[in-house]
């Protein structure tokens, strides 16, 4: 727990006093969703139509653009030599790099969602439903994106690989999460959606460690 | 039993072997595939929907059977490979993801030239064509890591893991693009309408079915077999194939 | 010389590859308690994997370990709890202060000794530098701080990888008076350099890697 705790701790430490790496992932995204009325329409009924989809789309694309400093740094500077050699299992320290990664780019994310639902003419329920999806899914993404950054992080071209690796595992997360919120603008039930996330969620909490382990140990060899 | 498989993990016993089988491999497999052809083709009767046009199920079918068959193998011998370090293990896995990448891009091929006079168009997203565009996505991750990777057997483990967390993947990306597809599509025209087939067509179906799987598993032992070579290029047994040809 | 006491760490049968190079085949070394070994060997020769082998980073093609007379096979985490490993790399975070990262440092590792990060630091010649960022020291400075890792932790065997890197005079003493400490306390180091150690007992044991 110790350990857990130490590396959750270093990891928000090292976020606080690089600041542009909490913020940038969160211009992007505001940036992004900015750019639909202005390609699309600014017309409130198709942004509601469309709001869904691309909040959780472009939550996705700037959840993958941090995932690479899970790790990367940590390869660079040999501090994942030190995670790897450490008496505590491995898994445990990744489930708290991933707990570290979540609280710098998915719960800003969160925090920020009533803004992107009022750009795209959410009401508050749906607000909160979107919310709700993104509290459940985010981590999800954190998870099994852990396993993409693992795999590739040896790899001085990985960036791109990375994309390819993690994205299509991503969709089961894309169309539930996208779903809840377009459920509830219609008025159908969406509890479904958010406890299938959750399930996911739980599903990844479980096995997204211990397969990112094992392939840091492999990227390390 | 047990000592024929520990046998067959030593590369140069694999090397002899496979050689052997592929010619026996090749000659039933071609055998399968003009009965099945001839049976789909002419024997087969126009189907009273959609005329002649069906009869590309006679390759999409035992196509997208395969993208997933050798996907579930390729994922099973890098297990084998990763957790009993058998050097043949990891080159069955590494022959086999290009081949079953090409089978499931016939698959979508066939599939969307079927969709052209089923829906007049090229591509829909139709809940089995989208999984089956996802699987290519895995596949192609699978042989881009592998690729990316220098030493043979690091990214032999590497893909391994990958392979393993896209099957325990494979089944939640089914279902989520089915419920997905059931919600904006209301019913799609469902392809094969599976109980009323005929046995006119079921019979040449399986055949070409049999006939791809072997065919599969001909191109995977050729393919292993320059994988042990390459592989094993150091020791003394490659040595003596190269030399006596 | 070194009297043949209790045996601390044995390999055996060790065989390496880098890509299709194989580095070494059938190496056995044995350390016992209080006694260091040198690695020795030109640029290539598989030094640094030799230590990344013995700490579990590199996965030795062939080979067994034995740890205090027990092979290393199910459970790792007991020969890990008494190990430090200090690799090329020094496993520092420049934007965090040395105590910080040694403290982060300590909390992942092995078991720790009744003694304080200031004092650890203050030992290795940083008193006044514990609240500085690490990515302004020198870099010598930095290795130092690596060094205070060894001061607080409580493990019986050493892994050093060219320990004297960027270190200075005074600093190269310093890592000799540690090593002979631990030794004293019956300890084992294995470690790469191609500085000789100069110990009070006479030169460490070499192994010699080749090409």
């Amino acid at each position: 727990m110790r350990a857990f705790v130490a590396v959750t701790r270093r990891d928000l430490l090292l976020a606080v006093r690089r600041r542009s790496e909490i913020a940038n992932p969160l211009l992007f995204m505001l940036i992004v969703i900015s750019l639909f009325p202005l390609g699309i329409s600014p017309a409130p009924e198709t942004l509601r139509l469309i709001a869904p989809g691309i909040i959780w789309v472009v939550a996705l694309l700037s959840v993958l653009l941090t995932l690479e400093s899970m790790f990367r740094a940590d390869f660079d500077d040999g501090s994942l030599e030190q995670m790897l050699v450490s008496p505590h299992p491995l898994a445990l320290l990744v489930t708290a790099k991933i707990a570290a990664h979540w609280l710098v780019t998915g719960l800003p994310l969160l925090l920020v969602s009533p803004l992107l639902g009022a750009l795209t003419h959410l009401n508050a329920a749906t607000t909160v439903v979107l919310a709700a999806s993104l509290a459940l899914g985010t981590p999800v993404l954190s998870f099994v994106g852990a396993i993409g950054v693992a795999l590739t992080v040896g790899l001085r071209r990985g960036g791109a690989l990375l994309s390819l690796l993690v994205l299509p595992l991503y969709i089961p997360t894309l169309i539930f999460g996208a779903n809840a919120v377009s459920a509830v603008m219609d008025g159908l039930p969406y509890h479904g959606q958010l406890m299938m996330l959750g399930a996911f969620l739980l599903f990844s909490l479980a096995l997204a460690p211990l397969a990112a382990a094992a392939a840091l140990r492999i990227s390390m060899n | 039993m047990w000592t024929f498989f520990h046998k067959l993990g030593s590369p140069p016993y694999f090397y002899r072997i496979a050689g052997r089988l592929i010619p026996w491999l090749g000659w039933v497999c071609a055998g399968l595939l003009v009965a099945g052809l001839y049976g789909g083709l002419v024997l087969a009767p126009p189907d009273y929907q959609q005329g002649d046009s069906y009869r590309i199920i006679f390759i999409h079918v035992p196509s997208a059977w395969m993208s997933l068959f050798i996907y579930v193998l390729m994922a099973v011998s890098g297990a084998v490979g990763l957790i009993w370090r058998i050097k043949v293990a990891e080159a069955i896995a590494a022959a086999s993801a290009p081949v079953g990448a090409w089978f499931t891009f016939l698959a979508l091929i066939t599939g969307s030239l079927w969709g052209k006079p089923m829906w007049g168009t090229y591509w829909v997203w139709d809940a089995r064509l989208t999984s089956e565009l996802i699987l290519l996505f895995l596949y192609l991750g699978v042989i881009g890591l592998h690729s990316a990777i220098e030493d043979r057997r690091t990214a032999s483990r590497a893909t391994a893991v990958l392979s393993l967390v896209g099957l325990v993947n494979i089944p939640i990306i089914h279902f989520s693009v089915e419920w997905w597809n059931t919600l904006h599509q209301g019913a799609t025209v469902t392809k094969i309408g599976a109980p009323s087939i005929d046995l006119s067509m079921l019979l040449p179906l399986l055949i070409m079915a049999l006939g791809f799987k072997l065919y599969y598993f001909m191109v995977l032992l050729m393919r292993s077999r320059v994988e042990v070579l390459e592989r094993e290029r150091g020791s003394v047994w490659v040595r003596e194939v190269v030399q006596t040809g | 010389m070194s009297k043949p006491s209790t045996s601390l760490f044995e390999a055996t049968k060790l065989e390496c590859w880098r890509g299709d190079r194989c580095l070494f085949s059938e190496l056995d070394l044995a350390l016992a308690a209080g006694e260091a070994l040198q690695v020795v060997g030109p640029n290539g020769c598989g030094k640094t994997t030799l230590l990344r082998a013995v700490c579990g980073l590199t996965r030795a093609e062939r080979g067994t370990f034995i740890f205090r007379g027990a092979p290393l096979d199910g459970s790792p985490e007991t020969f890990r709890s008494e190990l430090v490993y200090i690799g090329h790399e020094n496993g520092l975070k420049s934007e965090l202060t040395a105590l910080e990262n040694l403290r982060a440092l300590r909390d992942i590792a092995a078991q720790r000794r009744e003694l304080s990060l200031q004092a650890a630091l203050k030992r290795v010649g940083l008193e006044g530098f514990e609240d500085r960022p690490v990515r302004t020291l020198s870099s010598g400075q930095r290795r130092r701080v690596a060094l205070a890792r060894l001061l607080i932790a409580q493990a019986t065997l050493w892994l050093l990888d060219e320990p004297f890197t960027a270190l200075d005079q005074a600093g190269a003493r310093l890592v000799n008076v540690l090593v002979e400490q631990h030794l004293n306390a019956g300890g084992g180091i294995i470690f790469t350099s191609h500085i000789p150690l100069a110990l009070t007992k006479g030169s460490p044991r070499q192994i010699m890697l080749s090409t």
